[in-house]
């Protein structure tokens, strides 16, 4: 009887979250890999299966490759530059203002900054999508031509050049990501001891010093975290790239990514068991990658 | 008391069990997934979407006034007041006490595709806008009911009269998907350059007929900081795309677009297409602005709203889209591509008349024969005449837009259209056949008027495109001969 009470209980917990995470999660996951193995259209009554054939095709499919080059490009420039520039305003933040009375202090304002940096945390993405259209405008109107007319330089077409285009979308991920991390990375620091700081500061080290040799390593684990999340952050920038250069990844495909791509195939040209595949393979490279940096990052952790 | 750290391996197997049995009716909530009851053999045979006609001239497809009708409209440039206010109203009036469902959205496809395949068909649907179904997909599956019994039916206004002979011909060679009558399109436009008629009279310049007149008129313009020309190079990419191919039709006659829709070998890289990129390109390059690249459609007729694009190549729908910002000095009229080589095929004056404003009736759903019935309502002089009013748009109903106050740019596509004569250029089919290779086109057309590569190379490319898609077994072929 007691038993029987003890598992009802737990059961009677899971059954709902289970049973959503099943119907939302788990089976498209399944309906996905299914999926990729057929010719399927979205409409038709017959789901032919062709085995591996989509898997091979997308070898030769020279948008796949495109796409997948601009996730490399994402994967390693977002996550760096994210994590440079809120690693540095989180220690200007927190540490920057030196020893002053007790423990360390951030530079003079910084409760105000705080509050800044995370405003562009708050806007949904396609708020930001549509800021940065006339941030990005190509012609005198836009925010950025229109200061560069002043010095007589010629419109540039940020999101107009192939060669530009990624790099400005990446500027505006990395705006609105930075806020979050300056958070994230204050907590730890906060969470580091004062006294190695003071020793430190004592033995006669300055700012450069104590960021590299007190605050880096001990921020380790927080960073790790920071770039996991950002990879992933990486794999996505649909809803932006959507608004802010065009449904097609434009100019050239310069911006285009698998899930845009995923999206054309499925919705516009009806091909739903190749975009499956290509889900497929966008999941496998998501795992891939967190496997990969949880592996190489993982080290012995520092007792405090 | 037992407490949840006391749990054991073993006890949080048998858990899983547990819970995996507690999950076990929830398998039934998936049943509504995608994949769920697809997974079946052939089926037995194509079902039946043709309708008997009944003998009644006012109620031909014998439709039961108990039996509800559901219309789902795209809310785009022509909105959903049309629908709502006119064509059910209408029906509603012709069925006392009919219920008549209306749903308008601007994502066709995400809203009915499910709905299709779970088979759950609304009766009549407007399938418009970027998010439309792939009418072809859809008639393999026997989804759209056959329309011959609409076009063989008495119109609503003069019984002795055909529906079929009461709308311009376009209609009877637009309806068919894969050789059967599927799809009503409602509409008529016209497509070429417009402009700013004020600003021509006020500065006295003169529409230009050819070539040179035009690029002259582009040095003129110019030393007035205006732009010759200019396109939407963000959403609206298509614009130029069809203005490339009306070009090479003009200088090459209507075949260039028929084979370019048949997929024939080395259509794209015919000598008239080569031409009308080049030229358009060579425009682009002397006269246009790379910033217009970067601006969307809205942007760009704004601009021309301005006085600072002198042509812009779109429909006639531009002038209903753009009605709350026309400025006093700016009156919308439409200018025929310029005559290119001297010997083009069809004479300077042609333009593109199309229809379009797809409908189709579902051959699934509760009530075809109401489906049916709703479009002969709209092919009524009534109902097309209302159309026209509500919309600013001219519909295939001939003789309907008689006596209605009609805006300037319409009337002017109108007389357009009277000068053209037989020299109506047709309109590209493979947009809506092959949707594959006209997002490849809209996005290479960016990059060959940006330079990026020249004519040649686009032509090749979007030859090669176009053999990929004749080789793809998956895409349905199609094939026009008018």
């Amino acid at each position: 009887m007691e038993r029987l009470r003890k598992y009802g209980f737990v059961a009677g917990f899971l059954a709902v979250p289970l049973t959503l995470y099943t119907v939302f999660v788990i089976s498209p996951y399944a309906q996905a890999f299914q999926l990729s193995l057929t010719s399927w259209n979205g409409y038709s009554s017959i789901v032919r299966y062709v085995g591996l054939d989509n898997f091979g095709r997308l070898f030769g499919d020279e948008v796949f490759w495109r796409a997948l080059r601009n996730h490399g490009i994402l994967l390693l420039a977002l996550p760096l530059t994210t994590i440079v520039i809120a690693l540095f305003l989180a220690f200007l933040l927190n540490l920057g203002g030196g020893t002053r009375g007790a423990g360390m202090r951030g530079v003079w304002g910084s409760g105000f900054y705080r509050v800044v940096f995370f405003f562009p945390q708050v806007l949904a993405v396609a708020v930001v999508g549509v800021l940065f259209q006339a941030v990005y405008r190509p012609d005198e109107d836009g925010v950025i031509n229109g200061v560069l007319a002043r010095f007589g330089v010629a419109p540039v077409g940020w999101l107009t050049e192939p060669d530009l285009a990624l790099w400005s979308i990446i500027a505006v991920m990395v705006w609105q990501a930075v806020g979050f991390y300056v958070v994230l990375f204050s907590a730890g620091m906060a969470a580091i001891p004062k006294d190695y700081f003071e020793a430190a500061a004592l033995d006669g080290a300055n700012r450069v010093r104590l960021f590299f040799s007190i605050t880096l390593p001990l921020l380790r684990d927080t960073v790790q975290v920071g770039w996991i999340y950002l990879g992933i952050a990486a794999f996505d920038g649909f809803a932006l790239i959507q608004v802010l250069a065009g449904e097609k990844g434009e100019p050239d495909g310069a911006t285009t990514i698998l899930p845009i791509t995923i999206y054309n195939t499925a919705f516009s040209y009806q091909k739903v068991g190749y975009a499956s595949a290509m889900g497929v393979a966008l999941f496998f490279l998501t795992v891939t990658f967190a496997v990969l940096t949880l592996r190489t990052t993982r080290r012995e952790r520092v007792e405090l | 008391m037992t407490h949840p750290g006391e749990i054991t391996r073993r006890q949080l197997l048998r858990r899983i069990g547990m819970t995996a049995l507690a999950a076990g009716p929830g398998a039934g909530v998936l049943s509504a997934c995608a994949t769920a009851g697809t997974g079946g053999g052939e089926p037995a045979a194509t079902p039946s979407t043709s309708l008997p006609a009944s003998a009644d001239p006012r109620n031909p497809f014998g439709v039961d006034a108990k039996k509800a009708l559901e219309v789902v409209i795209f809310s785009g440039a022509y909105g959903d007041a049309y629908a709502k206010e006119v064509h059910e109203a209408l029906y509603k009036q012709a069925f006392p006490g009919v219920t008549v469902t209306h749903t308008a959205t601007q994502e066709i496809g995400t809203l009915l595709r499910p709905r299709l395949v779970g088979g759950d068909a609304p009766d009549v649907i407007n399938n418009s806008g970027p998010k439309s179904m792939d009418l072809a997909a859809l008639a393999a599956e026997g989804h759209l009911a056959d329309l011959t019994p609409l076009f063989d039916a008495p119109s609503v206004d003069d019984p002795a009269k055909k529906v079929r002979d009461t709308v311009t011909p376009a209609v009877l060679a637009n309806a068919l998907v894969t050789g059967k009558n599927l799809v009503l399109n409602y509409t008529v436009s016209h497509r070429a350059l417009w402009y700013n008629a004020k600003l021509f009279a006020a500065k006295g310049w003169k529409v230009p007929a050819t070539w040179q007149e035009f690029t002259a008129l582009g040095e003129t313009a110019k030393k007035e900081g205006i732009l010759l020309f200019a396109y939407p190079g963000q959403k609206g990419p298509y614009y130029q795309l069809w203005n490339v191919l009306y070009t090479a039709a003009k200088i090459g006659g209507n075949q260039v677009i028929l084979d370019i829709d048949n997929l024939v070998d080395n259509a794209w890289t015919a000598e008239p297409m080569q031409r009308a990129v080049t030229v358009w390109v060579d425009v682009q390059t002397k006269y246009g602005d790379k910033a217009y690249f970067g601006l969307d459609h809205t942007q760009t007729q704004i601009k021309q709203l301005q006085n600072k694009v002198l042509f812009y190549p779109v429909g006639s729908w531009i002038e209903n889209e753009m009605v709350k910002d026309i400025p006093d000095d700016f009156e919308y009229a439409i200018a025929p591509i310029p005559e290119v080589t001297g010997a083009d095929k069809m004479p300077y004056g042609a333009i593109q008349v199309g229809v379009g404003e797809n409908f189709v009736v579902a051959a699934k759903g509760e009530n075809p024969q109401g489906g049916l019935e709703y479009l002969r309502i709209m092919l009524s002089k009534e109902g097309a005449r209302r159309f026209t009013e509500k919309t600013k748009n001219v519909t295939v109903v001939n003789g309907a837009a008689e006596g209605v106050d009609l805006p300037a740019g319409l009337l002017s596509a109108a007389r357009a259209q009277d000068k053209a004569g037989q020299n109506i250029i047709t309109e590209a089919r493979f947009e809506g056949w092959y949707k594959e290779l006209f997002d490849y086109g809209t996005e290479q057309i960016n990059v060959v008027m940006a330079g990026r590569i020249t004519p040649a190379e686009f032509c090749a490319r979007m030859q090669k495109k176009a053999d990929d898609v004749k080789k793809d077994d998956a895409i349905t072929k199609q094939t026009r001969s008018q």
